[in-house]
């Protein structure tokens, strides 16, 4: 079978990311998020499943579609003709990687989403309990409310801004990867099943 | 009003009319009749026409027409509406988009029914989502019908009946013809014609004003007859603590509604990746932040250019044809003639769009989960998009007779209380069914069930529909609601039950189906 090295896996998949992909990712990006993406996958990463795709010929019966056993853990249960689609699916859940896209997906968005549902609550109560404050002059005939209401779209269209880069460089490429590679395991299970 | 503008207006709407058939029939020219093909277009939009058709089908009438006339007869108040319809998008942009995206097919249920047992969860989530649907319907063609009064004087009553059968008839063609590809192309080249009118009215009334906005807010403040307290809130919702509660009751309706409009989220399934997906939300937060930022100016310029009582006699619905008309130098100029004509085409074109979005996206309610579901088993896939068009003459016909029935009220409010439902019987599921491991199949059905049947009932109870002046059958009084908009204590109710049905349940949640929707919604593995 064929060894794990971070580089060479990193290099196919960047083939295969140019394939699937949108290809408009901003090249600083992709270097950026190459970087950690590929010490990640040092750790976790179960083989290439497209290589292994093709050696072991997914589809035949007997070709069980099982894994390189290059790296340990999580490996077994891959193996023999009862495998199953669902068994797939909480594999990856459980995988270093999916958990890494996880966190950094939970990690921008919860806070996020505390932060303008808190600044859109408080500015709504404040509204409607506090009609002095909003009153207050800022400048001529623009009042705190004004300010405060043009704030709701400015923080809007930063934190648009903010989700989407993060999503971009720190999301879209390991997201990518682990979509194929559940594919090509999912299908690997099917055809080991039938 | 003279007959010119009318006319005119009459022409460049048919104008428009004729370039959207042709649109749906090059369209449907090559139409396979595929699910794939009716719902979703092909799944092959770019995200800069599907942010353009995004914010087509959220720039509704009762943006342009509704939120400018709240504006310009309440101040400040009206912008709340603004600001929640636009911070709204930070919730799909962060929790539903992408998503949403990779888990789905068509619908909202396919989300949902693909962890739980697909019967009951189809059901309930279409019945809910063809409700909202009827309510954001009804809106528009209350906005269809005042825009017609308008044009057509007050002797217009049959005309007005008539151009909401028109509306509506239009777009059962629309949709049962072309499908999500012509419903498509018709919200992009309407979010073109109305960001440019918008624009357009936008600079004439800077250019008014001399660039000068501290002028425009104090006129307005000054000929609404309210002075400083038009650019304070409270004019319309202060005073009373319950008027106090409906505020922040209507707040939370809008900026929770959006991310559950069944016409929204089918409009991510156009695009081929969760990717393109976020990228159409970037967007079409950026065209309708800016949309809604001029539509204040729009709204402050009626207030100090039309005056409020002129405004005040349609509920505000025309506020915005109205200030276009003074722009040009008002009734009996040349200028002022074809504005107001132009004001008016695109706003009809407007509504003409947002209700065939609208339509398309309760017939695939209809026809993909509804029916799909109580089908005998058998039949063919085929049938499912030829439901799908019957659906679709449904829903209009349903539509054109309610809003006959409510076409007094205002666009805006009429839409927050879609907003509400939306967020009340939609959102608790899909972000239960997205984030939360232990939801179960009753939970589903309980959260919908439970957001739904509370904001129904407490729009039936409360003044909206009954006990004051401007309700629906002013002379019964059946409110026991002292709110108008039920979003705060529905939308908590929601996901109460969700919770509730959840912890009660037997059944065991299965993890794998978990794993399946997680690892599917962060990554897009196995997505169509």
């Amino acid at each position: 079978m064929f060894p794990i090295c971070p580089s060479l896996g990193m290099q196919s998949s960047n083939g295969r990311h140019r394939d699937g992909g949108d290809g408009t990712e901003s090249s600083a990006g992709r270097y950026e998020d190459q970087g950690e993406y590929g010490a990640a996958s040092g750790e976790v990463r179960y083989e290439d499943p497209w290589y292994d795709a093709l050696a072991s010929g997914w589809g035949e019966p007997d070709g069980t579609g099982g894994p390189a056993p290059a790296v340990p853990g999580a490996r077994t249960e891959w193996e023999g003709a009862a495998v199953r689609t669902r068994d797939v699916y909480l594999e990856v859940q459980r995988s270093a990687a999916f958990q890494e896209v996880r966190r950094r997906y939970r990690r921008f968005v919860v806070p996020g989403v505390a932060v303008f549902l808190t600044w859109y609550v408080g500015y709504v109560v404040t509204a409607t309990t506090a009609p002095g404050l909003m009153a207050r002059p800022v400048a001529g005939a623009v009042n705190v409310a004004m300010v405060a209401g043009l704030g709701q779209f400015l923080t809007t269209f930063l934190l648009t801004w903010a989700y989407a880069r993060h999503a971009r460089l720190r999301r879209d490429r390991a997201a990518l990867e682990l979509r194929w590679d559940t594919q090509e395991l999912t299908r690997g299970a099917r055809g080991g099943a039938a | 009003m003279t007959g010119r503008h009318e006319t005119l207006a009459l022409l460049l709407f048919s104008a428009f009319v004729a370039v959207t058939l042709g649109i749906t029939t090059w369209v449907s020219r090559r139409r396979h009749g595929s699910p794939e093909e009716f719902y979703a277009g092909g799944r092959l939009f770019s995200p800069m026409e599907n942010g353009f058709a995004i914010a087509g089908d959220y720039m509704s009438a009762a943006s342009f027409l509704g939120v400018t006339g709240l504006i310009a007869l309440f101040g400040y108040d009206g912008l709340l509406y603004v600001v929640g319809f636009l911070v709204a998008w930070l919730v799909v942009l962060f929790l539903v988009a992408e998503l949403v995206r990779n888990c789905g097919r068509f619908t909202l249920a396919d989300v949902i029914a693909a962890r739980m047992s697909e019967r009951p969860v189809r059901i309930a989530v279409g019945t809910s989502s063809v409700t909202v649907s009827v309510f954001y319907l009804v809106a528009q063609m209350v906005g269809a019908g005042s825009l017609v009064a308008l044009l057509l004087g007050r002797t217009g009553e049959a005309a007005q009946a008539w151009t909401v059968i028109g509306v509506g008839a239009l777009m059962v063609i629309y949709v049962s013809l072309g499908g999500m590809r012509a419903t498509t192309w018709i919200q992009i080249v309407k979010a073109v014609l109305l960001l440019s009118g918008t624009v357009a009215l936008t600079v004439l009334v800077l250019v008014r004003f001399h660039g000068d906005i501290d002028r425009l807010l104090l006129t307005a403040a000054d000929r609404s007859g309210h002075g400083k307290a038009f650019l304070v809130p409270g004019l319309r919702y202060g005073g009373s603590w319950s008027a106090r509660l409906d505020f922040v009751s209507l707040g939370l309706a809008l900026v929770l509604g959006t991310a559950g409009l069944p016409h929204i989220l089918s409009r991510f399934y156009t695009v081929p990746t969760a990717r393109a997906a976020r990228r159409s939300t970037v967007w079409s937060i950026g065209l309708i932040g800016s949309f809604y930022l001029m539509t204040i100016v729009l709204g402050f310029g009626a207030a100090a250019l039309v005056g409020p009582d002129a405004v005040r006699a349609s509920n505000g619905n025309t506020a915005v044809p109205l200030l276009a008309l003074d722009l040009g130098g008002g009734a009996g100029s040349t200028v002022g003639t074809v504005l107001f004509a132009v004001v008016a085409a695109v706003a009809f074109a407007t509504i003409l769009a947002v209700v065939a979005g609208i339509t398309l996206a309760s017939s695939a309610s209809v026809a993909h989960d509804l029916y799909a579901t109580l089908r005998r088993p058998h039949a063919r896939q085929r049938s499912e998009v030829a439901v799908a068009r019957v659906a679709a003459v449904g829903i209009g016909a349903l539509a054109i007779a309610l809003g006959l029935l409510a076409r007094d009220m205002n666009v805006a409010f009429l839409v927050g209380l879609a907003f509400a439902v939306a967020a009340s019987a939609n959102l608790p599921v899909l972000l239960y069914s997205l984030f939360w491991r232990d939801f179960t199949t009753r939970g589903a059905v309980w959260a919908v069930y439970g957001g739904l049947v509370p904001a129904l009932g407490l729009v039936v109870l409360s003044p909206v529909v009954s006990g004051s002046p401007g309700a629906l059958f002013p002379g019964v009084d059946f409110q026991y609601f002292p709110l108008q908009n039920p979003g705060i204590v529905s939308i908590p109710l929601g996901f109460l039950a969700g919770w509730l049905g959840t912890v009660t349940s037997d059944e065991v949640p299965d993890e794998a189906r978990h794993a399946e929707t997680e690892v599917r919604s962060l990554t897009g593995a196995g997505a169509v």
